[in-house]
């Protein structure tokens, strides 16, 4: 059994323009010990999926089932006990710390809010043995953040995220505000701890290296909806979705060898807001039919666990 | 290398900003140069001094703090830094003057050719374009700035400019926020290029737009450069970007430059220790190894450099020697510079 | 690669060197240090620290008593004897000016308090929660600064009585209404940083968040608002005082002394001139702590 089932989650948020269609109709399947690597771009609601997965959002629609319960419409004192199991990695390591705490304190929080420490030394002994986990000298626990560097900062944010024993971590471009040489440090600390832990991650990112880097399974998305869903390999090796296709081939590669065909997109993403019932890719689409701008393509299963929303799959 | 064939040289640049906390050794002792119509890569990680020193060739460093304690900068010949010293004392009223008075002229000198011999490009298309301004007049405007052409031709100009970049003219009389960023950042670039400059210098100029986006924009970048022959010095933190449309690369840590080249010596043949750990700390599109062998520790505090090589701490292949003093720039090969006792030696072998 | 050094620099350093602790400052800390560094709020904070000990030790400092009279020194001008003068029933205006301090200080701190629990309070509710709460909360408080507030303080004196306690309810209404925007205002910008969504995620209840996250990370911006509303109260229970509302003659307060004295304004303008002169250091004493305070707390917003 999967970890995690999201089953046709939708998520709208209403503007003044119209209904918003932030995730719409997103289905997946998250095996324990596995990650899952979502990519898209700004605005393809790949965050809100997460957000709405650990329930800092509420969905609009569809079922999450987390461990054999299903958590959307749980009361909030019910939800309290399992979101000590579902927990997040935030992008910004600078804004998402308070920085009027200290990073003994930041990584004691959890643990007081749950009460799971008997006594101050149990606390201290927890909160060290947290800071050893992640990397973080013990000298550190009476810095405040603004003195410390992005790497660390994002330890003290994974450090809080593991206070609580998480099964489920969701981390939002956990490493997207990183030098390369300090984002190498936090993804091999991540991959270590999911192998000491069996933790099951969901990588949110838009950089393509980095989350076929960490990943077991990846999804594209695009405006809201799940595009193409594969295992890494499978899908880099032989990406279906004309998406995702012009995704990879727009990933600037540091070699001077490597000098590939470049599928150039025209335009932009556009708003999700009211969107027409028709392939959401179709203005874009350098492969566009008529049928495209007509209907709106299913998730295919096109064999070896690849799942592609097009209408023109394996043709083209 | 004849002298004219400099667009942009930069001599022994140093730059510090004095701070309540102390003194940040921003950029120290940094020369480079920029031919015509070559686009250079400056490539570092945060906090290397990039962007001070973009900020010292178009001269908007904020002073105080910072202070140019060192260096030349020359623009097509054209000295562009003060050589009247800064004046210690608190009398010495008549060299205030003159220093005061020669930055004044120099100033007078940038207001001139900013935006037309050289211009610059920022990271952020957001808070680079007036919000309250329709796009089409913010570019007719360098144009006025500049050229004396009349109110109309300036805007007839704007809106060939807009064409340039793949934005319709009728969008002239459009604001910024009616804009996606991908279509801000080519408004920044027809103002950039409005008035035909030598020069851009492009501050990580794609950094804050998605990847479909950033290839379209480097597209344009690479073609209009080869158009109008503009020099350019990208200034990047992804050997990505610099792949793309560099001809030459300088990696600058700690505010030093620790190695220069051709793409194919910093792709193919870099021997700075720093440079390696770079290209190893990123993930490998085409080689799924499971770890990662990221550079250990953090730079140096700028405000508390160590007067050996400031990779020391963090270097792999570092020895004794090391300690001794600040490492020389040695010319490895044919204009392949790097500044490492250890690597100097070993790239001569190879 | 050679170091550059100038001797100016040289000596920057040896005297900036190891000056920096590495760890282990709190931002408040770091504020504060700005602050003591910041001469114009070290100046205010001097002037305000030596009203407070006039304060305290006014009976000590006042040569007089402020009730005592003197029929044969009717309206001096300043001397020796009597420093500011005295006024028209003999009385020295130095010491009524210093036992003035214990009116204007006290009133306007405990107004200032009051108004920060009631409107902070509300603010604080109206910004995390948002949506109706907030609408409900923020529409009170616009139609109750529809109503000038030195005239709704009047309105209150004059339903309550004059005296001590009618007038700090009556000013300390004149506050709320304005703490309760500048808290909300505060708790905004502070509400939309990602670590109150980092807590949320984690399950700290509201009430934790706003305690532990929001105050604290709000009271800079309220504390320098707090300072210039000390200011402002104490320019308006001098001017209700003037008005005759709130406290009259015979209290030594400065509003009512510049009252008593403004019909001798010709003859004896010293009557006039140092209880307001009294008013306007305390009142520009408060400014400009407030402001340095600003500038060493809140560097962005220079």
């Amino acid at each position: 059994m999967p970890l995690l089932e999201i089953k046709n989650v939708k998520k709208y948020y209403s503007t003044p323009r119209g209904l918003l269609h932030a995730v719409d109709d997103v289905t997946m399947n998250i095996e324990k010990g596995k990650t899952i690597g979502i990519v898209g771009e700004s605005g393809c609601g790949k965050s809100t999926l997460g957000k709405t997965l650990i329930r800092m959002e509420d969905a609009t629609a569809g079922e999450i089932w987390f461990d054999g319960q299903e958590i959307t419409g749980m009361q909030h004192h019910e939800f309290r006990k399992m979101r000590m199991k579902m927990q997040m990695i935030f992008q910004d390591p600078y804004s998402s710390l308070d920085p009027r705490m200290s990073v003994y304190q930041l990584i004691a929080e959890p643990i007081q809010t749950y009460k799971l420490a008997q006594g101050k030394k149990d606390l201290e002994e927890k909160v060290f043995g947290l800071m050893e986990e992640v990397g973080l000298a013990k000298r550190l626990s009476n810095s405040y953040p603004h003195e410390l560097d992005g790497g660390r900062r994002q330890r003290i944010g994974i450090a809080r995220a593991l206070s609580l024993d998480p099964e489920f971590i969701v981390c939002d471009e956990p490493v997207s505000a990183l030098d390369v040489s300090i984002q190498a440090q936090i993804l091999n600390l991540l991959m270590d701890l999911q192998k000491d832990k069996d933790l099951t991650y969901m990588f949110i990112t838009h950089d393509m290296s980095v989350v076929k880097h960490i990943s077991d399974d990846i999804a594209v998305m695009y405006l809201g909806q799940v595009v193409e869903k594969a295992g890494f390999e499978e899908l880099f090796a032989r990406p279906l979705h004309p998406y995702s296709k012009a995704l990879f081939s727009a990933i600037p590669v540091p070699s001077i060898h490597n000098r590939r065909e470049r599928i150039l997109l025209k335009g932009e993403i556009t708003s999700p807001v009211n969107p027409k019932p028709c392939c959401r890719f179709a203005a874009r689409c350098p492969h566009a039919e008529d049928i495209c701008r007509q209907t709106e393509p299913k998730l295919r299963d096109m064999g070896n666990g690849h799942f592609c929303k097009c209408h023109r799959a394996g043709e083209v | 290398m004849a002298e004219n064939s400099k667009l942009l040289e930069v001599k022994n640049l140093t730059v510090h900003y004095e701070t309540d906390e102390g003194i940040v050794e921003a950029v120290n002792d940094i020369s480079f140069h920029i031919a015509p119509g070559e686009i250079l890569g400056v490539v570092g990680e945060t906090g290397a001094g990039k962007t001070t020193i973009a900020r010292s060739i178009m001269g908007l460093l904020p002073k105080p703090p910072a202070h140019v304690i060192s260096g030349s900068i020359q623009i097509e010949g054209q000295e562009m830094l003060s050589d009247k010293p800064e004046s210690k004392g608190f009398f010495d009223f008549a060299q205030k003057r003159a220093r005061s008075a020669d930055e004044r002229r120099l100033e007078r000198i940038y207001r001139e050719i900013r935006g037309k011999k050289i211009s610059m490009m920022f990271q952020d298309p957001m808070t680079a374009l007036n919000p309250v301004l329709y796009v089409g007049d913010q570019i007719a405007e360098v144009i006025k700035i500049h050229e004396n052409v009349s109110e109309a031709q300036a805007r007839e100009r704007a809106g060939e400019m807009l064409e340039l970049v793949g934005i319709p003219a009728d969008r002239y009389k459009e604001y910024p926020h009616q804009f996606s960023g991908g279509m801000k950042q080519r408004v920044v670039i027809a103002i950039a290029l409005a008035c035909h400059p030598n020069l851009i210098i492009a501050d990580e100029p794609t950094t804050a737009l998605d990847v479909t986006i950033q290839a379209q924009i480097l597209e344009m970048l690479r073609d209009l450069q080869k158009k109008f022959g503009t020099a350019i010095m990208l200034i990047t933190h992804d050997f990505g970007v610099v792949a793309e449309i560099c001809d030459r690369c300088m990696v600058i840590y700690a505010g030093e430059k620790v190695e220069e080249g051709t793409l194919e010596d910093i792709f193919d043949n870099r021997v700075h220790p720093y440079t390696v750990g770079l290209f190893d700390s990123m993930p490998d599109m085409y080689d799924n190894s499971l770890r990662l062998k990221p550079i250990k520790g953090l730079m140096p505090n700028p405000m508390d450099l160590p007067s050996y090589c400031s990779f020391y701490d963090r270097c792999s292949v570092r020895c004794d020697a090391c300690k001794d003093g600040a490492p020389v720039l040695r010319e490895i090969n044919r204009g392949h510079f790097a500044a490492c006792s250890a690597a100097a030696g070993r790239g001569e072998v190879e | 690669m050679s170091k550059i050094t100038t001797p100016a620099m040289v000596k920057l350093n040896k005297k900036t060197k190891g000056r920096h602790k590495e760890t282990g400052n709190t931002p408040m800390q770091e504020g504060l240090k700005r602050l003591r560094k910041n001469k114009t709020a070290m100046a205010g904070m001097i002037i305000i620290l030596f009203l407070i000990i006039i304060a305290i030790f006014a009976p000590l400092i006042a040569p007089y008593g402020y009730q005592e009279q003197s029929y044969t020194e009717v309206r001096l001008g300043p001397s020796l004897q009597h420093l500011f003068g005295t006024d028209h029933l003999g009385r020295d205006i130095f010491s009524r000016c210093v036992y003035g301090t214990r009116y204007s200080l006290p009133i306007g701190l405990i107004c200032t308090l009051l108004g920060l629990v009631i409107g902070g309070g509300l603010g604080l509710v109206a910004a995390y929660f948002g949506g109706r709460t907030d609408n409900i909360i923020m529409r009170i408080i616009d139609i109750i600064q529809a109503i000038p507030s030195i005239l709704l303080c009047i309105a209150l004196v004059a339903i309550l009585g004059n005296g001590m306690w009618q007038l700090v309810v009556a000013i300390t209404a004149g506050t709320i209404q304005g703490m309760t925007k500048n808290v909300r205002a505060a708790v905004f910008m502070v509400r939309n940083n990602e670590y109150v969504n980092s807590s949320k995620s984690i399950g700290v209840s509201d009430f934790q968040i706003m305690i532990r996250h929001l105050v604290p990370n709000a009271v800079g911006i309220i504390v320098i608002n707090a300072v210039g509303v000390v200011a402002t109260s104490i320019l308006t229970i001098s001017s209700l005082s003037y008005l005759g509302v709130g406290l009259v003659a015979p209290t030594p307060e400065w509003g009512a002394i510049l009252a008593e004295g403004k019909q001798y304004m010709a003859v004896a303008p010293h009557m006039v001139y140092f209880p307001g002169l009294m008013i306007a250091i305390t009142v520009v004493a408060f400014y400009l702590f407030g402001n340095g305070l600003r500038d060493a707390l809140d560097p962005r917003l220079k």
